[in-house]
């Protein structure tokens, strides 16, 4: 890094210098807006744990929680996977290619659109096929919640434009002489499933230390109808450790580790498996409650490195035999602190972060006197992106308004020579080095008139291409069959979006009507390009990505909550999507019409669910994007939850079924069409020792 | 405003990080005109040693770039401006042919002369190539001639094709370029000839070879923007370019077209055709 630093500033070039001029003029132009006389007001931004839906339209929050128990009991499966509990999300939607690393789609946009992140640091999965989601390097056992954002209500931890996940870390913090044992196990009997997991929290006034592992084993999993669905296995661990130190002056010092790794993963939907996925994610952090006219003010200071390696040993047939190991480093940083003056709440935020993304594929041919074929799938692309974010959370009597602001700088640099060379056979005049300015902007009013609460919001949000769409090299697609070649030349995508949302609420009942369109010019796929000829063997032709004229995306949801008595709750939502370009034709992986209902039972110790999900037949699917007709379906699931006291410690007992009815289904979200998992009874046990 | 100063110029700073390569150095070379070559061979007569080079480390069939170099046995020193001309003739059982030659000129170096043979195949046991030189030191001529060892590409792959056009002609066509083969647009070169008869060979001008290289380990795959080998006046060789998208085992396909875009030798690769009969091969 010493090098890399001192190198870098003699090399930058004079573009990107006045790029940044032009930022802070920029900035400068919208600073006062913001200056108001001085009032304390101590009102978090926009987050709200309990029912999103009434103060939020645009922010969901998945409770994880496990060391709060008052959340943890809701759950209807306290040991599910993260995928999960996202897929439980009402605005995520679920890509998947397996039983493991999901890979979540917010607005029926996936990785590229979105921004996700663990405690707000970026990190990027090292997969050149999307077999390794951010999302798979985190349990549950370490998570306290996720917050989804749609649109660019999550452009707050980075660049995005179709939204942002948030995965947040679970921390003791300071509390006096506190010390608690958490020992979990789950059984789930579809794929014989064994989870085994402990947490252990320690903590005084001035320090918290934290420590939690999980294990997981499952075998294969059957579909509806016994089927058994072969390379779905999978193995992982996770290790984390959370510490912190208070400090004088209201300001504390924290630090959090997290290591996860998954063996033998199995990736049914998929020609590869997975022999290993490697995470090591740390942070440093310093928070201070005052800083001048400033409050919460933090920084952080972050590293993360990813190890992928594809695995084809285990498949009998296979056209070649092939390594693919990839690698994804990350460092980065954050520092924002807010600023409350009469009915403003300001978030000023500046960040960054530098990422390594290599990627390589080497072909053993069955003519065993030929050598090894070897290539740069990613080569080597160093991205760096800095910008600053600045928000607004003004409150009215009855109303409020919030806008934001993200500026960003982001420099992409093949580093590799061989790579660099390997790109220039399709784009002889491309430069190594490139830089992008992404601008966002985004307003959102709401409005409370008796028991009505309506909002609206516009923004407006720029993306880079990702470094597969910019400079991925024959990356092979078999959902569509073909390959993927990056595009240098890209030019940035675009989205305006525009949202609303009414909602009706009353003492027992609420219903609300959510409604976003996203029109993207310059929208990004990849199209077929004749000329190409395959590598991959088997593959229909190769595509190059490109930028469409625009496309747009639209979604609709209904959802309500009925409270029929003290005890028992009724949820229920539908939703429509849709997804075209301006030649109407439908893009890939959007969502046919789908629906939920949830009946709910608690009582003291004793909790339950109901639960029924399921979606129409997918009438606008596009066969160019290897899509056919899923089939509409209907699935129930049961889950049931008791809490016991054993002297002063607490005993959960949690047991459910799910796909109660052995249903075999596939939904436009599986990748190949492989089914979803038929019925399956679990069982967790989670003891609490004080 | 100050914190957001500061913060701004961290920003600025972080923006800054950006890692680069550090060029090499060259260091000062000593004069030495046929560093990095190999002695192949030494033609020794009653007066001078006559020093053979080649990037190989010995005669290759196909293209060879030959450099010259007389010794002076009585002052041990090379000697400057000799005039060489050359010619190796192969002798087979029942009959003898040379094979495609340039001249051989004076380099920069004036003790160096540097030319280029194309030898269409390896000697054997019973077959065997004969190098003859002439040559001319301040007019004074002289006449050497050896022996020389030609030997196959150890992996069997294919740089040189002699083959009878279509036109009832004999050509022999080389590859020149790339040496090393990359993962990239190589420069690609070949030099065309047409035998007169067996003692001669004339450039061929103005012809067209078509060029498609496939990975037949790769169900055939090919690659996008090579360019057909053309006739370049300058070089009297044949310039194009090579596209090749992974290392590993490449097969580059050609078409010889004369003038009137004829073709002379060579198929298209289809699904049904996988190879053209005129074709090199490499592997890397």
């Amino acid at each position: 890094m010493q090098h890399i630093k001192a190198m870098g500033i003699m090399l930058y070039p004079n573009q990107a210098i006045n790029k940044l001029k032009r930022v802070c003029f920029l900035v400068a132009l919208t600073l006062p807006l913001w200056s108001y006389s001085q009032q304390e007001n101590h009102k978090k931004h926009a987050q709200t744990e309990v029912d999103s839906v009434k103060t939020n339209i645009l922010k969901e929050v998945v409770l994880i929680a496990s060391k709060k128990k008052l959340f943890y009991q809701q759950e209807p499966k306290p040991l599910a996977s993260v995928d999960e509990f996202l897929d439980s999300a009402q605005k995520v939607n679920m890509i998947k290619r397996g039983a493991y690393a999901w890979e979540p789609a917010v607005n029926n946009m996936v990785s590229e659109r979105l921004s996700v992140t663990i405690d707000g640091m970026r990190i990027f999965a090292a997969c050149t096929d999307k077999m390794d989601p951010i999302t798979s390097y985190v349990d549950v056992s370490n998570l306290s919640k996720i917050t989804v954002a749609s649109g660019q209500e999550g452009s707050e931890h980075g660049v995005c434009v179709g939204g942002a996940i948030d995965l947040e870390l679970d921390k003791t913090g300071f509390k006096e002489d506190y010390f608690k044992v958490n020992i979990e196990s789950g059984f789930e009997s579809n794929n014989k499933q064994k989870i085994i997991g402990a947490d252990l929290n320690f903590a005084d006034t001035n320090f918290y230390v934290d420590a939690d592992v999980i294990y997981r084993n499952a075998d294969n999993y059957f579909a509806g109808g016994g089927e058994e669905v072969l390379y779905s296995q999978f193995e992982k661990y996770n290790l984390s450790f959370n510490g912190g130190v208070l400090l004088k002056n209201e300001s504390k010092l924290t630090t959090s580790f997290i290591f996860d790794e998954a063996r033998n993963v199995g990736y049914p939907a998929l020609p590869m498996d997975v022999s290993l996925a490697r995470a090591f994610i740390g942070s440093v952090s310093y928070e201070q409650l005052h800083l001048g006219q400033l409050t919460h003010w933090e920084s952080k200071l972050y590293a993360n490195s990813i190890t992928h390696i594809m695995d084809d040993s285990k498949r009998p047939d296979v056209p070649i035999r092939m390594d693919m190991p990839g690698w994804s480093d990350t460092y980065g940083f954050y520092s924002q602190a807010q600023l409350n003056k009469q009915k403003h709440n300001v978030l000023f935020k500046v960040d960054g972060y530098y990422n390594r993304a290599l990627a390589e594929m080497t072909m053993y041919p069955n003519d065993p006197n030929q050598s090894a074929m070897f290539m740069l799938t990613w080569p080597d692309v160093h991205t760096l992106n800095s910008g600053i974010y600045v928000q607004d959370q003004i409150t009215f009597a009855q109303s409020d308004l919030k806008v934001s602001t993200r500026l960003s700088f982001q420099n992409n640099r093949v580093a590799d020579e061989f790579g660099l060379n390997s790109l220039k056979i399709f784009y002889p005049d491309m430069e190594a080095s490139q830089n992008r300015f992404l601008t966002s902007m985004a307003a959102q009013y709401h409005k409370k008139i008796n028991a009505f609460d309506v909002a609206a919001g516009l923004s407006y949000a720029t993306r880079a291409p990702s470094v597969s769409e910019g400079y991925g090299f024959y990356l092979y697609n078999s959902s569509d069959n073909h390959d993927y070649i990056g595009n240098p030349n890209l030019k940035n995508e675009q989205a305006l979006e525009l949202n609303g949302s009414v909602a009706l609420n009353k003492k027992t009942f609420n219903i609300s009507l959510d409604a976003n369109a996203f029109k993207m010019p310059n929208y990004i796929i990849g199209e077929v390009d004749t000329n190409l000829s395959p590598m991959t063997i088997g593959a229909e032709g190769v595509k190059v990505y490109q930028n469409l004229d625009y496309a747009v995306i639209t979604n609709v949801a209904l959802s309500s909550a009925y409270k029929i008595s003290k005890t028992l709750n009724l949820n229920g939502v539908i939703s429509y999507h849709r997804g075209i370009d301006n030649d109407q034709r439908n893009l890939p992986f959007i969502s046919p019409l789908a629906y939920g209902a949830t009946l709910k039972y608690h009582k003291k110790t004793f909790n339950g669910e109901l639960a029924m999900r399921g979606a129409g037949k997918q009438i606008h699917y596009n066969p160019d994007f290897g899509e056919d007709q899923s089939d509409a379906y209907t699935i129930f699931s049961l889950a049931l939850g008791k809490t016991f006291y054993v002297s002063k410690n607490q005993l959960y007992l949690k047991t459910g079924v799910e796909n109660i009815f052995d249903t075999y289904y596939s939904t436009y979200s599986d990748w190949n069409n492989i089914p979803r998992m038929g019925r399956n009874i679990y069982v967790s046990l989670s003891y609490k020792i004080n | 405003m100050k914190t957001i100063k500061y913060l701004f110029a961290i920003t600025i700073l972080f923006t800054s990080f950006v890692s680069c390569s550090s060029d090499d150095s060259d260091d000062l070379k000593e004069e030495n005109p046929v560093e990095g070559l190999n002695l192949v061979e030494t033609i020794e007569t009653d007066h001078h040693d006559i020093e053979l080079y080649s990037a190989n480390k010995s005669f290759m069939i196909g293209y060879n770039d030959i450099s010259i170099r007389i010794k002076d046995q009585a002052t041990n020193t090379y000697i400057s401006n000799a005039e060489i001309s050359w010619t190796p003739v192969m002798h087979m059982t029942s009959m003898m042919h040379s094979c495609p030659t340039s001249e051989v000129s004076l380099t920069e170096n004036t003790t160096v002369s540097n030319g280029f043979i194309v030898f269409q195949m390896p000697g054997n046991d019973t077959e065997y190539w004969n190098l003859k030189l002439n040559y001319s030191i301040d007019d004074e001529s002289f006449e050497a001639s050896k022996n020389i060892e030609v030997i196959a590409d150890e992996d069997d792959m294919r740089s040189v094709s002699s083959f009878m056009g279509s036109d009832n002609s004999r050509y022999v066509l080389a590859m020149v370029t790339p040496v090393n083969p990359e993962v990239k647009v190589n420069d690609f070169t070949a030099v065309l000839y047409k035998m007169e008869d067996m003692m001669t060979f004339s450039v061929v001008e103005d012809f067209t070879v078509t060029v498609d290289p496939r990975m037949p380990g790769m169900g055939n795959h090919s690659s996008p923007n090579n360019e057909d080998l053309t006739y370049n006046a300058a070089s009297n060789m044949y310039d194009g370019k090579l596209s090749l998208t992974m290392t590993g085992y490449w097969k580059m396909n050609l078409k010889l077209l004369n003038e009137d875009g004829d073709v002379l030798k060579g198929e298209d690769v289809t699904e049904e055709n996988i190879e053209s009969s005129l074709y090199f091969d490499f592997e890397f």
